[in-house]
């Protein structure tokens, strides 16, 4: 408290161009360190893949497939992308709370992009997203899962994923932007995931299912993304697939994420 | 308006059909503090909002530090620091991790960040509890963190917005020595308080704002012309000297006074003399007191002057409901 420089507006900039990322990644790191103290948060990206894949190929497997094995290899996609499209959730009831702190109204006082506080928690999540691929995919070859393509496709069906599942995080940051209480944002995210993921290719075989259930199984940009996937791990087509998935990711970004950020801009 | 750091013109807000802000006016030249006094729900956290940025105002317009806030809100961002119980820190962070994020979005270098954060902690002493996470904090470190937080651009404005609301005494002393050392500095200060005392002791002249809109303008001495300037109060140590006391008071200030409230005798008093006299003639003539002070009118008091009705009942229901819980 003894000496105190003298005021000054002009503040040294750095010579870089990107100022937009770089103060993103800032806001990013502060979300991994709330993510690094809080432990409990990885829980559910954790134990859940390890859980439903466990249900799903040792209960239900053996009726639907004939074989648990079998439907391991089959399954191992949908379920996959299943606990990264629920974990995406997270997001919008974590800054529907978040938000209601004061230091978003600190970031929105200081000479950085509106954006960058959300894309700072998106780059953050990613990480999540990622452990949970990393944790569904040992505990799938810890039961026997194999896949039989190239490793380049293997990672590219991660990149995939990843990719759809940031796009969608900006869905439940827009629901956590105008939604009240984090509840309904929970709720209301779960409830439009539902139809998503189980109304695919994810679980069972689309031609099983009745006829106005296959109309919205074939459209659904899920199936898409499980098909992709299951070209690129076990072996089949996937261009066009892969291709509709990445074209309504960038639909779903195109739109959500300037919803979200207009949102977050008027919330006062 | 040259040499205003801060200006704005007939700023209005509405909610619905609640009006927060009427057309307020405020000036503050460089270098000084205004303080913006009022009481709950009078609009002060409107007003320093819009003036910040983070608020759109429905009309009027503002400059701070010659900027536009609604033209170039990134520069008025650039030159404002920001301490209210709104704009604060992130609990789960530590004290030097919130400042050197802070510094990082200000554009500082990794290594100036941290070298700032350092010397903010010292300054504001907070060394010891450096990193631990700011939800440790006791209220008046959380306090100062915060005003560190708003520091580390050495912003050349300053909105401290109630900065010592739900501080005890001896925390508020601090808070108000780092307000004083901030502007011997030369920063401009806008400061809003519920507590004529705190805008009294810090600053250069006051804004009495009630129901969104000026009520009165002045430096603290002319504020307390109006208002009547000091009260002398005694409190009896036994009923039968209320009389003589009462004479004593009566004789001393040259006004008549009425009868004790709450066992306490007050008077209005023009100057520090008149308090000295009180003591001695008491004391000459043995008479037992077991209080005596000079106060400051209270908010109550200024708004009852100056609106014909009290802080309590010109403020919103909010702050009726705040004030009964």
């Amino acid at each position: 408290m003894t000496t105190m420089t003298v005021p000054q507006v002009a503040q040294p900039r750095p010579p870089s161009s990107l100022p937009w990322l770089r103060h993103s990644l800032s806001l990013a790191g502060r979300s991994v360190r709330k993510m690094v103290r809080h432990p409990e948060q990885f829980f559910d990206v954790t134990l859940q893949p390890v859980l439903f894949l466990i249900i799903f190929v040792y209960v239900l497997g053996g009726a639907i497939a004939g074989s648990t094995q079998d439907y391991l290899q089959f399954v191992l996609p949908g379920i996959l992308i299943q606990t990264v499209l629920f974990s995406t959730i997270a997001i919008g009831v974590n800054l529907n709370t978040d938000i209601k702190e004061g230091v978003f109204d600190r970031f929105r006082s200081l000479p950085i992009p509106r954006s960058a506080p959300l894309v700072g928690a998106t780059i953050a999540e990613c990480l999540r997203y990622a452990i949970t691929i990393g944790v569904t995919m040992v505990a799938g070859f810890v039961m026997g899962f194999r896949t039989s393509t190239s490793p380049v496709r293997i990672v590219a069906a991660m990149l995939l994923v990843l990719f759809f599942a940031w796009c969608m995080c900006w869905i439940a940051i827009w629901l956590g932007m105008i939604m009240r209480e984090a509840g309904s944002v929970q709720g209301i995210g779960f409830l439009a995931l539902f139809p998503l993921t189980f109304g695919s290719s994810m679980f069972a075989a689309t031609d099983t299912m009745p006829g106005w259930l296959q109309a919205w199984v074939r459209i659904n940009p899920v199936t898409h993304l499980t098909d992709a996937m299951r070209g690129l791990l076990t072996g089949g087509p996937v261009a066009q697939d892969a291709l509709i998935a990445l074209g309504t990711s960038g639909l779903i970004l195109a739109v959500f994420a300037p919803l979200a950020v207009r949102a977050y801009r008027t919330k006062a | 308006m040259t040499n205003h750091a801060i200006h704005a013109e007939g700023l209005t807000k509405r909610y619905g059909t609640t009006t927060a802000l009427d057309g307020i006016d405020l000036a503050v030249p460089e270098g000084t503090v205004l303080g913006v006094l009022g009481p709950n729900g009078a609009g002060k956290t409107t007003a320093v909002r819009i003036l910040a940025t983070l608020l759109r105002p429905d009309a009027g317009r503002a400059t701070v530090a010659g900027h536009d806030v609604l033209g170039d809100p990134d520069a008025v961002r650039r030159s404002i620091g920001l301490t209210g119980q709104y704009a604060s820190v992130d609990e789960q962070l530590s004290g030097r991790e919130n400042l050197e994020l802070f510094a990082r979005l200000l554009d500082f270098t990794r290594p100036d960040a941290r070298a700032r954060a350092a010397e903010l902690l010292a300054q504001f002493g907070l060394d010891d509890a450096a990193d631990r996470r700011a939800k440790t904090y006791s209220g008046g470190m959380r306090r100062r963190l915060d005003l560190a937080a708003s520091l580390v651009g050495r912003p050349a404005v300053i909105f401290l917005d109630e900065p010592t609301t739900g501080l005890d005494p001896s925390k508020r002393d601090d808070v108000w020595n780092m307000v004083r050392l901030l502007t011997s500095e030369g920063t401009t200060v806008l400061l809003t308080t519920q507590y004529l005392e705190e805008a009294d002791a810090l600053a250069d002249a006051i804004t009495v704002i009630d129901l969104g809109r000026v009520i009165a303008h002045g430096t603290a001495a002319e504020l307390k012309q109006v208002v009547g300037g000091r009260s002398l109060q005694v409190r009896p140590a036994h009923l039968r000297d209320v009389a003589d006391i009462r004479a004593v008071l009566s004789r001393v200030t040259g006004r008549p006074v009425g009868e004790p409230t709450r066992g306490l005798l007050t008077a209005p008093v023009e100057d520090e003399q008149q308090f000295t006299n009180v003591v001695v003639d008491l004391a000459s003539r043995g008479i037992p007191v077991t209080e005596i002070s000079l106060s400051l009118p209270s908010l109550d008091e200024v708004f009852f002057t100056l609106t014909g009705q009290g802080a309590q009942a010109s403020a919103t229901a909010t702050a009726t409901a705040k004030e009964l819980a």
